[in-house]
């Protein structure tokens, strides 16, 4: 079969759905590769690079499988041939009218940006990985409208501040955000209404601002959900602190299918210092920040710029497109289980029926709902083990009553023995403790060699043996005999294999 | 006025002195060849008094030249066995030699009965009579057999299932926590009997009924948790040798067997607490059996990578850490692991190792093996010196390990290894699994580790892949 690899229509679009090098991936699949000519020019990828790699360079819409970064423009739809399959971020969610034109058709539509959320389809989830893009882009558009360092310094023409910023949201475009802004140097806190994401927000090197909530909920989706309005309220006021604390604002809010949250108002924009910089990344579906102006930045009254640009991915082309062919290829690798150059369809795998928009002119969308779970539901976890009881650090006096209950049996234990035996079991516990004491500083590496030292000196059992061997009572000296045998295998088995070990153990 | 009885004593306290130096020695890797030598010092010290005093006693002619033979014969196959072991079979040599400790016990024990109770007039008979302590002997007798035969036929054992002799699976018994219970029980009702009214064929169902514990109570213990049977019978063996000192009134003996008791018992305390489980459980057996839950829930799918890539990313990291496992000294990989440190370490990459307490079949057993390939000991870090780092970490290369880095202990309370403490090698950038198939761990518990996202898995013998990822890096 032949994939085509369109040049995108949609004004302002850098990204390109195949790069030379994932058309050499493509190849190896078995597909034939036909690219349209400058299709990478945005990108940074000649055509010659292309056809180097082995595609040909060509009308992609004759094309079996027709892969583009966006949904075709109209008349390009109109040029597919009758069982074409063509790929794309199609949002069919936001874009009932076009799901209506694709349905028209003889064509099979996949909506690559529909993949379920689970672990199994993240080799394909362009969010993601647009995502990740948008979010360093994100603090680099930052950096550039913001008028310092974002690292602390100390330097002989004085100290400087680190900058502190605030990432609202620690989805995917909020962790590469947190660590992005955290390898520049500045200080990093987040929000997120799911309160699991603390540790990966702690692991980036950011600080995890929980706006508390009794019920604070793990999610099922993957997403954040919408929050009620007692959590509105405090949500609000953490907002409203941190807007005035911070220099640097960065909003990642989104939730499929829905305007997006507000979260900042004019008046926490207003309360910021001047200089201050917003990112909102949910600008396209209405804003994290109320005067935030989709696809362009804004400056305030009070000199706090507002950056709402929707093409961050699409701002580092190169890069996107790179991925996004990854994403593509992924999908083609589980739609061609031959490698053989063909396509094939399987309803019943959840992720090619989740992101299937129409087949063969055949409505598919909605697809049924996959049950996704980034941390496992509540209601999907294994029935409650018993907890384990904590073993409760001794108390001072549990401690005591232990000792001296000890002390009793071992006093009770020596009164009624015999004075012989008394001298015996004195040395013997008192062996015991300066054993436990002499094993306790041991160096977990040596535990091999000790093992093996002790079973050497465990060895001196043979002074046992020894002692009874030759008494004028042959049954004894045979026994004895064995004994010292086995015994001196250990003896000197123990000691020479322990000084060989040590002898290996070697500094750099 | 010095006898060569007083003598002795005095050169016993000396040699009791010298292994306390020998232990104390191994606490740190500059002091431990001397600590050798002061046990070897100890030892000849011990053993000369010990002739000495044998000879003082009027040992026969023939017995003086059948306990030099004897010696001499132990001394060469000792040496022989310790100068050609693989350092992979450390751990089989070392249960055997704790066998030869527990019947060495028994023996003892035996000629102890044959020499007081067995001769009732004998002069030994009379004089422990005179002191009042019999009946004390009498037990000494019994608990020396009883946990001499234990060590024995349980070092057995575990010898075969470390050797592979024998399957490694634990043996279930229906009811086998109350088949050891009962031993226990009877032992007892056996040793009252016995100090009452002491018969040789009470002995014989002691040792008899010893060596069936011992050999249930490691057969029903799985192979992955051999590194606590075999410090618990090193334990084991101490206690056996000090039950003897008790029986001969020897008190370098006691001193010993005490000393090695606790330090078995202290190293099986530790690799207990790194499985975190408790002794009982485990002698109970039984980690395998339990259900493997979670295993039948969807973990996607895992990443297979190939050897340039993985050549690839370690040529670009700055910080590798490599987490062994039972796997790499089952492929006998630590040499290719060490060159491929050495490697890596010349491209100014830092290398360092993390060894999870209970890697291996022995406690410290990787840190064995990575010595015996030059693997220098201070890049070989424990698994707290290093958990906090693995954050920092570019790459880091599982090699045959997977219970001891399976996030779930630390992430699922239903996992059956929930809180047992892993190494956190998820944390890191990137982490490259060198397996053989995706089989689980001996804890059959599934590993999500290989189904996330910064984890890739290298299928195929750990040492060949090794060997071929040191060829890319070139």
């Amino acid at each position: 079969m032949i994939v085509g690899v369109v040049k995108e229509a949609a004004p302002g679009e850098t990204r390109v759905a195949a790069t030379p090098s994932t058309v050499r991936q493509l190849l190896d699949l078995g597909y034939d590769v036909v690219v349209e000519p400058g299709a990478g020019e945005q990108s940074s990828f000649a055509d010659q690079a292309y056809a180097d790699a082995g595609a040909r360079l060509g009308d992609p819409l004759a094309a079996d499988v027709v892969l583009g970064v966006n949904a075709l423009a109209p008349e390009q739809r109109d040029r597919l041939h009758e069982g074409a399959t063509v790929v794309g971020i199609l949002a069919p969610a936001l874009h009932p009218e076009l799901v209506d034109d694709l349905a028209r058709r003889p064509i099979t539509a996949l909506a690559l940006d529909a993949a379920p959320r689970i672990s199994r389809a993240q080799s394909l989830d362009v969010l993601s990985s647009m995502a990740n893009i948008a979010g360093y882009r994100a603090v680099v558009e930052a950096a550039h409208v913001f008028g310092r360092f974002f690292t602390g310094q100390v330097t002989a023409a004085g100290k400087v501040p680190p900058a502190k910023v605030l990432v609202c949201g620690a989805g995917v475009a909020g962790l590469a955000a947190i660590g992005t802004a955290g390898s520049l140097g500045a200080v990093v806190r987040a929000t997120d209404p799911r309160p699991e994401v603390a540790d990966q927000v702690k692991s980036l090197g950011g600080q995890y601002l929980s706006i508390e909530d009794p019920s604070a909920e793990v999610s099922a989706t993957g997403y954040a959900k919408e929050m009620g309005e007692d959590y509105k309220q405090r949500e609000a006021q953490l907002y409203a602190e941190q807007a005035a604390d911070v220099d640097i604002i960065i909003t990642t809010a989104l939730i499929p299918g829905r305007p997006a949250p507000r979260l900042i108002t004019a008046d926490m924009v207003a309360s910021m210092r001047p200089g201050s910089v917003i990112v909102d990344m949910a600008a396209a579906n209405g804003g994290n920040v109320e005067g935030s102006v989709a696809g362009e930045a804004v400056a305030t009254a009070n000199g706090v710029t507002i950056i709402g640009y929707t093409d961050l991915a699409g701002r580092l082309p190169a890069q996107a497109s790179q991925l996004y062919g990854t994403n593509l290829v992924n999908l083609m690798k589980l739609l061609t289980p031959g490698k053989d150059g063909q396509l094939v369809l399987d309803e019943d795998d959840v992720v090619q029926r989740s992101i299937m928009v129409t087949r063969d002119g055949q409505l598919r969308w909605p697809p049924p709902p996959v049950q996704v779970s980034a941390a496992p539901a509540p209601t999907a976890s294994p029935p409650p083990v018993e907890a384990t009881p904590e073993k409760a650090p001794l108390t001072p006096g549990r401690r005591l009553a232990i000792v001296l209950g000890a002390a009793l049996v071992l006093f009770v234990l020596l009164a009624i023995s015999p004075a012989a035996l008394t001298v015996h079991l004195t040395v013997f516990a008192l062996a015991i403790v300066i054993g436990y004491y002499v094993i306790r500083s041991v160096h977990h590496a040596l535990h091999t060699p000790l093992m093996s030292v002790t079973n050497a000196i465990s060895g001196i059992i043979v002074v046992g043996a020894i002692l009874q061997i030759g008494q004028r009572n042959t049954a004894i000296t045979v026994l004895a005999f064995v004994a010292i045998l086995l015994a001196s295998i250990n003896v000197f088995g123990g000691f020479a294999v322990t000084r060989r070990m040590l002898g290996m153990f070697a500094r750099s | 006025m010095i006898t060569i009885a007083t003598a002795a004593s005095a050169a016993y306290i000396v040699a009791a002195l010298l292994f306390i130096l020998a232990l104390d020695g191994l606490s740190h890797h500059e002091t431990a060849k001397v600590g050798n030598a002061f046990g070897i010092a100890g030892m000849s010290i011990a053993l000369a008094a010990t002739i000495a005093l044998a000879v003082d006693r009027r040992i026969e002619g023939i017995g003086l030249v059948l306990l030099l033979v004897a010696m001499l014969i132990g001394a060469a196959i000792g040496l022989w066995r310790a100068r050609v072991v693989e350092m992979t079979g450390i751990p089989e040599l070392i249960a055997l030699l704790h066998s030869f400790v527990g019947l060495a016990a028994v023996l003892v024990g035996w000629n102890g009965y044959l020499q007081v109770e067995g001769d009732p007039g004998g002069a030994e008979a009379k004089s422990l009579n005179a002191l009042g302590t019999l009946g004390i002997h009498h037990a000494e007798v019994f608990i020396g057999v009883f946990v001499g035969a234990v060590t024995f036929t349980g070092s057995i054992i575990a010898y075969l299932k470390l050797s592979a002799r024998m399957k490694s699976a634990p043996l279930v018994l229906p009811g086998k926590n109350l088949l050891n219970l009962g031993a226990l029980v009877l032992f007892v009702a056996l040793t009252v009997w016995f100090v009452i009214s002491p018969a040789l064929w009470l002995l014989v169902v002691v040792t008899l009924l010893a060596l069936a514990l011992g050999l249930h109570l490691v057969a029903s213990i799985g192979g992955g948790d051999m590194p606590v049977v075999v410090s618990m019978l090193n334990s084991y063996s101490g206690w056996a040798a000090a039950a003897s000192g008790f029986l001969l009134e020897n008190d370098l003996l006691i001193v010993t067997g005490a000393l090695v008791g606790s330090s078995g018992a202290y190293l099986s305390y530790i690799m207990c607490q790194a499985m975190n489980r408790s002794f009982l459980s485990v002698i109970a057996g039984g980690f395998g059996i339990e259900a493997a839950s979670g295993s039948q829930e969807d973990l996607g799918t895992h990443r297979e990578t190939t050897v340039d890539e993985v050549a690839d990313l370690l040529s670009s990291a700055s910080s590798v850490v490599i987490a062994p496992g039972y796997g790499m000294a089952v492929a006998q990989a630590q040499y290719g692991v060490a060159d491929l440190t050495k490697a890596l370490r010349d491209k100014g990459i830092e290398v360092r190792f993390a060894i999870h307490p209970v890697a291996g079949r022995l406690p410290g057993h990787m840190n064995v093996l990575l010595a015996e390939a030059k693997v220098p000991y201070d890049i070989v870090l424990e698994m707290d010196e290093i958990n906090d780092d693995f954050a920092d970490t570019d790459v880091v290369l599982v090699i045959g390990a997977n219970d001891t880095v399976n996030p779930a202990a630390a992430e699922d309370p239903g996992s059956p290894i929930a809180g047992m403490p892993v190494l956190r090698v998820w944390e890191a950038k990137d982490v490259i699994v060198l397996k053989r198939s995706m089989a689980s761990g001996y804890a059959g518990v599934a590993n999500p580790l290989f189904y996330r996202d910064n984890s890739a898995m290298l299928f195929g013998d750990a040492k060949d892949q090794v060997t071929a990822v040191i060829a890319g890096l070139h």
